[in-house]
């Protein structure tokens, strides 16, 4: 039983279809709405879109709850998992994969709604996933394997992204920590670091222009020129799958000694 | 369902026993044909048993049983043509290469500053320059096939966090980060990935020895491996004292198989949270 949130579209819905071809009931939450400062970059999930998780996810024969909640607001999020657990009979895998992106501005001069919406969201939210799920994993007993999704920009400096790059980053410590608390109870945490992902969070104007600024109107085959070299393999970005491919390997008892470990998923990104 | 490496050869150094035989065991379950290579001899300055060609023969007899193809070969790592011929041999009968598990490793102990120079040597020149020496020997093939390939080198949690009288085996360990990083921004151009495994302690031959279990427990006059638990899981956040070599090997399964494919110049801990207390 994975409960994931952010799973309306993009990374997130992929991690609820790779665990269900894996046999996993999924409890999915998404905030199915925009962020007024995220909204100039790309649009928000919707409620259409997370309801296409669920058909994706029940064509595969698995059983799916989902519910529309914002990870910021712990009550709502919290009231999402327990109702989850209560239809499902238990949770074993979390992935706090919901994430914004917000990006363009030196760091003295983002403004400070841009840098709270961000860290509520990213750092606060991952917290909150956290706190909602800790009671039912230890109350359980049978330990489990909870998955942060961090970033390439969660162990490198990126400019014009600030609270991007310090709530990926942070995430990384919140990790360390719940992997040392929670280790007696046989519960493991560890992140997954993606570099770019195919996903709207990137395939977007905005995006496109942060990386061409010269050009009025990129394509998505001109930035993946941009793109490219930054990696080590030839590539511009990875495939949603493949983040979800190491989110299973970490859910399942392939990993069950992985704990505290950043698992990068970023064709060699960092090490050029 | 296919397996996760079915198709493919997988090169696996130090598989008579301990890791090295269960990735021969894990991968070929999965699919994969097993180029079995091993000293099957003792090095001097090594203060446990190393392999024997026995052990060898029971490797390859359990990927058989598996219907797998395996070869076996005996070879020296620190032997650069000597094992270039070999391999050569291997992959000729096989046909193809494709997973390289560079595993072969041995330990030996002393503080840093009264090592002996055989000490010394003996660690560097098999567990730094025999992984570099297997990397020499393999890279041809893989560039060859244009399939490209996946290269896993063993290193060890002592490179996450420090451990005191074996500055020459983690001096070793942490030379091979270099060498993956380097080799990973080499070869990504050819599609082979390269990558580290950092296993915390392993339950094997090379801790299950008197010597090993002496170390840790110098106030009892014969340790047993009972013995030495609680000192052993105190150093790791998940209450073990060791993992099993399946653990690490389902960690280089998903590391050189599909699914993993854009996944190159990282150090995976299996370490049950070693690095991180």
């Amino acid at each position: 039983m994975a409960f994931i949130t952010g799973a309306a579209r993009g990374q997130g819905r992929s991690h609820a279809v790779r665990l269900a071809e894996e046999g996993a009931d999924i409890i999915a939450v998404d905030i199915a709405a925009d962020i007024a400062s995220v909204r100039r970059f790309y649009p928000g999930a919707t409620e259409a879109d997370l309801a296409e998780t669920v058909r994706e996810v029940e064509a595969l024969g698995r059983r799916i709850v989902a519910t529309k909640a914002d990870v910021r607001d712990y009550d709502a999020l919290k009231h999402a998992l327990d109702d989850g657990v209560a239809q499902l009979g238990h949770v074993d895998i979390v992935v706090a994969n919901a994430a914004i992106w917000i990006f363009g501005k030196l760091a003295h001069e983002v403004d400070e709604e841009d840098w709270q919406d961000l860290i509520d969201v990213n750092l606060t939210g991952v917290w909150h996933t956290a706190k909602a799920a800790i009671p039912h994993l230890t109350g359980q007993g049978t330990g489990g394997s909870i998955i942060i999704i961090s970033s390439t920009a969660g162990l490198k400096g990126t400019p014009y992204a600030v609270q991007y790059v310090t709530s990926k980053h942070a995430v990384i410590g919140l990790m360390r920590t719940l992997a040392v608390e929670l280790a007696p109870q046989s519960i493991r945490v560890n992140t997954v670091n993606p570099t770019g992902v195919d996903t709207i969070m990137i395939q977007n104007e905005a995006t496109w222009k942060l990386f061409l600024p010269d050009v009025e109107h990129p394509t998505r085959e001109q930035v993946a020129e941009v793109f490219t070299p930054t990696n080590a393999l030839p590539v511009p970005w990875v495939e949603p799958r493949d983040v979800s491919n190491a989110v299973l390997f970490l859910a399942s008892d392939e990993a069950r000694y992985i704990t505290g470990t950043t698992l990068l998923v970023d064709a060699g990104y960092t090490i050029r | 369902m296919a397996g996760r490496v079915a198709g493919k050869v997988a090169l696996i150094t130090g598989a008579a026993r301990g890791q090295g035989r269960s990735h021969a065991v894990r991968l070929a379950q999965e699919g994969a044909d097993i180029i079995a290579l091993d000293l099957c001899d003792q090095v001097a300055s090594v203060g446990y048993p190393l392999a024997t060609p026995a052990d060898l023969a029971e490797t390859v007899g359990l990927v058989e049983a598996l219907d797998r193809r395996a070869v076996a070969v005996q070879a020296d790592v620190r032997d650069h043509a000597g094992l270039v011929k070999a391999l050569d041999d291997a992959v000729a009968q096989l046909g193809q290469l494709d997973i390289v598990s560079a595993n072969a490793g041995i330990l030996s102990f002393g503080t840093a500053a009264g090592l002996d120079e055989a000490s010394w040597q003996d660690m560097i020149d098999v567990n730094l320059t025999g992984v570099w020496h297997t990397a020499r020997a393999v890279i041809p093939h893989l560039i060859a096939s244009g399939r490209g390939g996946s290269i896993v080198l063993t290193s060890s949690g002592v490179v996450l966090r420090g451990t005191p009288n074996c500055a020459h085996y983690v001096s070793a360990k942490h030379g091979l980060v270099g060498l993956m990083r380097t080799l990973a921004l080499e070869l990504a151009p050819h599609w082979i990935r390269v990558n580290s495994l950092h296993p915390t302690s392993v339950d094997t031959a090379m801790i299950r020895n008197p010597q090993t279990l002496g170390l840790f427990r110098p106030d009892l006059e014969n340790p047993g491996v009972d013995d030495v638990v609680a000192t052993f899981q105190a150093k790791n956040a998940l209450p073990i004292p060791w993992v099993e070599a399946v653990d690490v090997s389902n960690a280089l399964l998903f590391l050189v198989s599909d699914e993993a494919r854009y996944i190159t110049g990282v150090p995976l801990p299996v370490d049950a949270g070693y690095s991180i207390i």
